[in-house]
């Protein structure tokens, strides 16, 4: 115990508290490791956080709510797929406009779930495991999709790293004329990383609703789609360090948390403002120690792409 | 010829408003390296890109190896058995050598062993390569090389180069010729495309000249001067520059000890570039590009102002100055890229016309524009430039290369300047409009300006500059006359070989 | 085969048309979502967009299309110059925010005393409050490369906060029985923005919206800053050799366009809203994205662009007490908008060819 605030719990919250912003993030860096620019991941996340949250109360079952989540995040990333790299759409412009796009959509979905409390995800169950003195509550003691968040980081890190594939898409992202004049399909492949991205953006609003808060209410994902496209930037494009940045981005949330519930005598107010500063904060430091160093964006990233012969 | 490897019959390509290619047909046999032979825009990429499968045919048949070939996209290509270097790489800057290479191929080895593969293929035709390297570390002549390699790996049967040399020095042309002939001496056929002239005749065994997207000859390159064939390929004969008296003035522009920081990631840093000029001087400054050329105008124009006391004109430190207190003290400038640099491609010749043009002409009234005196101004750019297009209100991008360089040159000469500097002035530009941006930048010198050419095109500078030197990694070599300054001697000051190994195997 | 082709010259009637075009669509899909949601598709166009100009009731609600499109029209007008640049400042919302925070703040220190100066100085206050909101993203990307895109909106979040925080806290009415919430301006004369002709909705931000778009429209198009900030950016590097600083234009665009999201705040406090509490904003920062892309980003544009976004607010919530249909449904509808407009535009830029057969 630190000042009232009790680090093991911290440290296991701050877990939960991460969870939406690493799949997000996660989904983010695959589509601009492919070169596109997507803003839209707010929206993709309070469309998912709304779809995921209306299936599993409609179904019963969490996991379809959470397979519903990402789907919807998906369908709305490739609306956006389909104007950036069909219609040649600005992605700045269309980013933002699928942000107000799925606010309004899942604020239309959402009426009647309103007050409603979802179907549970229980923990895993892992026996003595959980038991265990601080290594219990911290690393056995989540539900599965916490799990799964991890396993996808480690997944899209060997995929960039290792895999064929994953080198077809950072070339995509780094040379989109020279790819295409080796003959890939720059289009198809960046459809497919928006794609994913928008899936994972939108199983990260599920995990929101379903699971963080658990309810939903309009707006629920306040700014956590734009924290998940800043945290990319921190992580330098680098899924490993997405991690890093996630479940920094998470303390903070959770250490506001609890420092409102410890009673210090700061406004909650102020407090809430916490996780927003900060993410500008880190945003200043990093930018000014890679001021002349290597910032590794995707050297096509936000470029339209239109083979012209 | 009997046996062909390569056989293309009456391959038409039309786009809007040209008709690229018109019933080409031309063979390639086995072990031939033929020329492609045509100015800028006389239609050879689009061939190449037809016989690469990037490009479709709206007509024609090719054959290769006797088997109607019709290749709907590269990869069914390099799986026939053709591979190609790009005259821009087809590179991806932040990957490995090794990982590049990979994504050339179809179905490429695990990286292990691709790397030792490159380490033995790259030695054994003397174009050394380390797998593990990024490539944006690379000089342009090792980028061509893992170009090349790639290309190498997949045992083509034919190789198609373009432009393969204008980012070498000379002595990198030398080794990368004796590679070539003896991919060629092991049977492999080469479609080498250039315009230079010279080049063609000691390396290739037969020619097809285009013009205007039509096969205009074939012949073999040894028995023609190369006066015969720039006759072939420009149709006619063309006008050399001429200049006046060549008499020089009192130094204008000192230049000492700058130096500057890369303006990216992979680009060169200026190394305490040191040179002076003088009215009426031509000063030729050579180099493979990326060598710091980009990094030279954007400091000389201010666009990246350097250190104290590195650059004065007429005596005084304008070193601080932005690119438009540069422009009313007479130092104006024109940028190597067109679209996006020295002009703005969707804006108006009329509004390009305003982009430089407000310091020393009047075209603006409290800083409110007048656009009607800018209107005139890019009417005189364009008929004392004999600019081709419907008029001043058209948009840049809507300017073949030619016209548009003429416009960006001719914005620059009629603003009177005192210094004037050019980074590649004829570059992608037809014959004739490059002739007339030479002569302008003559006829400027004769008024008693200073110009400076940066240029990669060495014949360029050998006609026009009164002086040369050579930009290499950053650094610039002392200036020499260019009278009396032979291609061995220019080849040591653009940096030699770039420390490529001479090849053992003759 | 169809093929894209490149418009040598971007086409000006396309331009024009493309905007028209996507009302159109979104008026046929927004129809299609509202029969889905069990509604009578041509009912609910025609109260959305027809009553509130020519219905029965429409002179009350022609009042409301100057109070609602005024905002929409000052701020749409600053981001306009700072997207034309590529700067892109999506926390208007913010400056918004904080603009009328400064503004009330004025008055309510100066409560209850009376002055014909309390109103100037709130206009001043209020534009500062946003012009300061907006340079925080303009200082950070100057001088340390933060992207203005994510700290701007990162700001509105603190803004909200901080809104609440003073809604709340310092702000609150000492005589508002315990309610959050400050003094209502309405009701002290000299802080009051008041409808300046009655029925029209006609107040001083409506007046300093068309100020903004006669003085943005001789600024882009006729003046050589404005110039530049449109080759800033067509082409940032033909810019750069054009002289112009980039750091400056950050400046004077994230700053132009915070000092106007902050009058806009400002005007609705002191008038048609009256009061800060912690729901005071309404999203006007955000549909003012909208309204600039919907005018193309040009200044009359705007003003059209903001009188129709203003007449869905107004046809929306009709549509709410009429036909029971939900509010975000508008939402929902704007962002179709600016969807059917982004993917429209492809026809200013590219043709479409009908491919050769190949032989």
């Amino acid at each position: 115990m630190i000042g009232g605030i009790d680090i093991v719990t911290l440290v296991a919250a701050l877990m939960a508290a991460s969870t939406p912003v690493l799949l997000a993030a996660t989904g983010e860096l695959v589509a601009e490791k492919a070169g596109v620019l997507n803003l839209g991941v707010e929206g993709m996340m309070i469309l998912g956080a709304v779809a995921g949250f209306a299936t599993a109360v409609t179904t019963g079952s969490p996991v379809l709510g959470f397979l519903g989540g990402a789907l919807a995040g998906a369908v709305l990333a490739g609306l956006f797929a389909l104007l950036t790299q069909f219609l040649l759409s600005n992605q700045t412009a269309t980013g933002l406009a699928l942000t107000l796009f799925g606010l309004g959509l899942s604020a239309l979905f959402g009426k009647g779930f309103e007050g409603v409390r979802p179907p549970p995800t229980p923990k895993l169950d892992f026996g003595p495991l959980s038991d265990l003195p601080v290594l219990g509550p911290i690393l056995f003691h989540h539900d599965w999709i916490v799990y799964l968040s991890l396993l996808l980081v480690l997944a899209t890190w060997a995929f960039l790293k290792f895999s064929r594939a994953g080198l077809v898409l950072r070339a995509v992202g780094e040379n989109d004329d020279a790819a295409h004049a080796l003959g890939y399909r720059v289009i198809a492949v960046r459809f497919a990383a928006l794609a994913f991205g928008g899936a994972l953006a939108g199983l990260g609003g599920a995990y929101l609703s379903l699971v963080r808060v658990p309810q939903w209410t309009e707006g629920m994902t306040a700014g956590a789609g734009w924290i998940a496209l800043a945290i990319v930037v921190f992580a330098s494009w680098k899924p490993e360090r997405v991690l890093i940045g996630a479940y920094l981005f998470g303390g903070i949330t959770a250490l506001q948390l609890q420092l409102q519930a410890a009673g210090y005598a700061i406004p909650v107010h102020l407090l809430s403002m916490a996780p927003y500063v900060i993410t500008v904060l880190v945003l200043v430091i990093l930018s000014a120690t890679h001021r002349h160093g290597a910032p590794a964006a995707p050297a096509a990233l936000g470029r339209s792409f239109h083979a012209s012969s | 010829m009997t046996g062909a490897l390569l056989k293309i019959e009456g391959l038409t390509k039309a786009y809007p408003g040209v008709v690229a290619n018109d019933g080409v047909g031309f063979e390639v046999a086995p072990g031939e390296v033929h020329a492609l032979l045509g100015e800028n825009g006389a239609g050879k990429s689009t061939l190449v890109k037809m016989i690469y499968g990037l490009v479709k045919p709206d007509a024609g048949a090719m054959t290769f190896e006797g088997a109607p070939y019709a290749p709907a996209e590269p990869r069914a290509a390099r799986a026939a058995g053709v591979a190609m270097v790009f005259q821009h790489f087809s590179l991806f800057e932040a990957l490995t050598v090794a990982e590049n290479v990979a994504l050339g191929m179809e179905n490429p080895p695990p990286m292990r062993a691709l790397a030792a593969r490159i380490r033995e293929i790259s030695n054994a035709y003397g174009l050394p390569l380390d797998p593990a390297r990024i490539v944006g570390d690379l000089s342009a002549g090792e980028r061509q090389r893992v170009e090349i390699i790639r290309c190498l790996l997949q045992d083509p049967k034919l190789l198609i180069m373009d432009e393969p040399t204008s980012v070498l020095t000379p002595q990198e042309v030398e080794i990368l010729f004796r590679t070539l002939r003896k991919l060629a001496a092991e049977g492999t056929a080469i479609l080498y495309i250039s315009h230079k002239l010279e080049e063609i005749r000691s390396l290739c065994d037969g020619a097809t000249i285009l013009r205007g997207g039509k096969v205009v000859g074939s012949c073999l390159p040894r028995e023609k001067s190369a006066r015969e064939l720039a006759e072939m390929m420009v149709g006619g004969e063309f006008a050399a520059t001429t200049r006046a008296q060549r008499k020089h003035g009192a130094t204008i522009l000192e230049v000492a000890n700058l130096s500057l920081a890369p303006m990216s990631q992979f680009g060169p840093a200026l190394k305490a570039v040191t040179f002076s000029l003088s009215a009426g001087e031509v000063l030729g400054i050579g180099g493979v590009a990326g060598n710091g050329q980009e990094e030279l105008l954007a400091t000389l124009s201010g666009e990246r102002p350097s250190g104290i006391g590195t650059v004065s004109l007429h005596g005084q430190d304008i070193s601080d100055l932005g690119p438009n207190d540069r422009r009313r003290l007479g130092l104006l400038a024109a940028p190597e890229e067109r679209l996006g640099h020295a002009a703005v491609p969707n804006l108006s010749l009329t509004e390009n016309a305003i982009l430089t043009g407000t310091v020393r002409r009047p075209l603006t009234r409290n800083g409110f524009l007048n656009i009607g005196a800018a209107k005139r101004f890019a009417e005189e750019i364009i008929l004392g430039f004999d600019v081709r297009t419907p008029g001043p209100q058209v948009a840049a991008r809507a300017l073949s290369g030619g016209n548009l360089q003429k416009f960006v040159i001719g914005r620059e000469v009629l603003q009177a300047p005192e210094v004037l500097v050019v980074n590649q002035p004829t570059w992608g530009v037809d014959a004739a409009a490059a002739a007339a941006i030479r002569q302008s930048l003559l006829d400027l010198a004769a008024k008693g300006a200073a110009v400076i050419v940066i240029s990669q095109d060495l014949d360029e500078l050998m006609e026009i500059s009164d002086r040369f030197c050579a930009l290499n990694e950053g650094r610039l070599s002392a200036p020499r006359r260019t009278e009396g300054l032979s291609m061995e001697e220019i080849g040591l000051m653009l940096g030699g070989a770039h420390g490529m190994q001479e090849v053992a195997a003759r | 085969m169809i093929t894209l082709v490149k418009r040598p010259t971007p086409s000006r009637g396309w331009a024009f048309a493309t905007p028209v075009l996507a009302v159109i669509a979104t008026m046929i899909a927004g129809g299609a979502l509202f029969a889905a949601l069990g509604k009578d598709p041509i009912a609910a166009i025609k109260v959305i967009f027809w009553d509130p100009l020519l219905g029965p009731n429409a002179a009350y609600f022609r009042g409301q299309l100057l109070v609602k499109a005024g905002p929409l029209i000052l701020i749409a007008s600053g981001l306009a110059v700072g997207f034309r640049a590529g700067i892109w400042n999506i926390g208007a919302e913010g400056q918004y925010i904080m603009g009328a925070l400064a503004g009330a703040s004025v008055a309510l220190a100066a409560y209850p005393a009376e002055s014909h100066l309390l109103f100037p100085a709130m206009v001043i206050a209020g534009a500062l409050g946003g012009w300061l909101w907006g340079m925080i993203p303009a200082v950070l990307k100057v001088f340390f490369g933060t992207s203005e895109i994510l700290v701007s909106l990162m700001l509105v979040y603190v803004a909200q906060n901080f809104l609440a925080y003073a809604a709340f806290g310092p702000l609150k009415n000492p005589e508002g029985f315990g309610f959050p919430g400050s003094r209502n301006l309405q009701q002290y004369a000299s802080a009051h923005n008041p409808e300046l002709i009655a029925g029209t909705g006609m107040h001083w931000g409506v007046v300093a919206a068309f100020l903004a778009v006669i003085a943005i429209y001789v600024l882009m198009q006729r003046h050589i800053l404005g110039f530049r900030i449109r080759v800033a950016g067509e082409a940032p590097r033909a810019a750069r050799f054009a002289g112009v600083l980039p750091a400056r234009l950050v400046m004077f665009c994230l700053g132009l366009s915070g000092a106007l999201a902050g009058l806009a705040g400002l005007f609705e406090v002191a008038g048609p809203n009256g009061q800060i509490t912690d729901s005071f904003n309404a999203g006007y920062g955000f549909t003012a994205i909208i309204v600039a892309f919907l005018g193309r980003l040009n200044a009359l544009g705007i003003l059209l662009a903001g009188l129709l976004m203003a007449l869905t607010y107004i046809g929306g919530d009709m549509a709410q007490l009429m036909l029971g249909l939900p509010t975000a449904a508008i939402q929902v509808f704007q962002g179709m908008l600016l969807f059917f407009l982004l993917g429209f535009d492809l026809l200013t830029h590219y043709r479409f060819r009908l491919g050769r057969a190949r032989a």
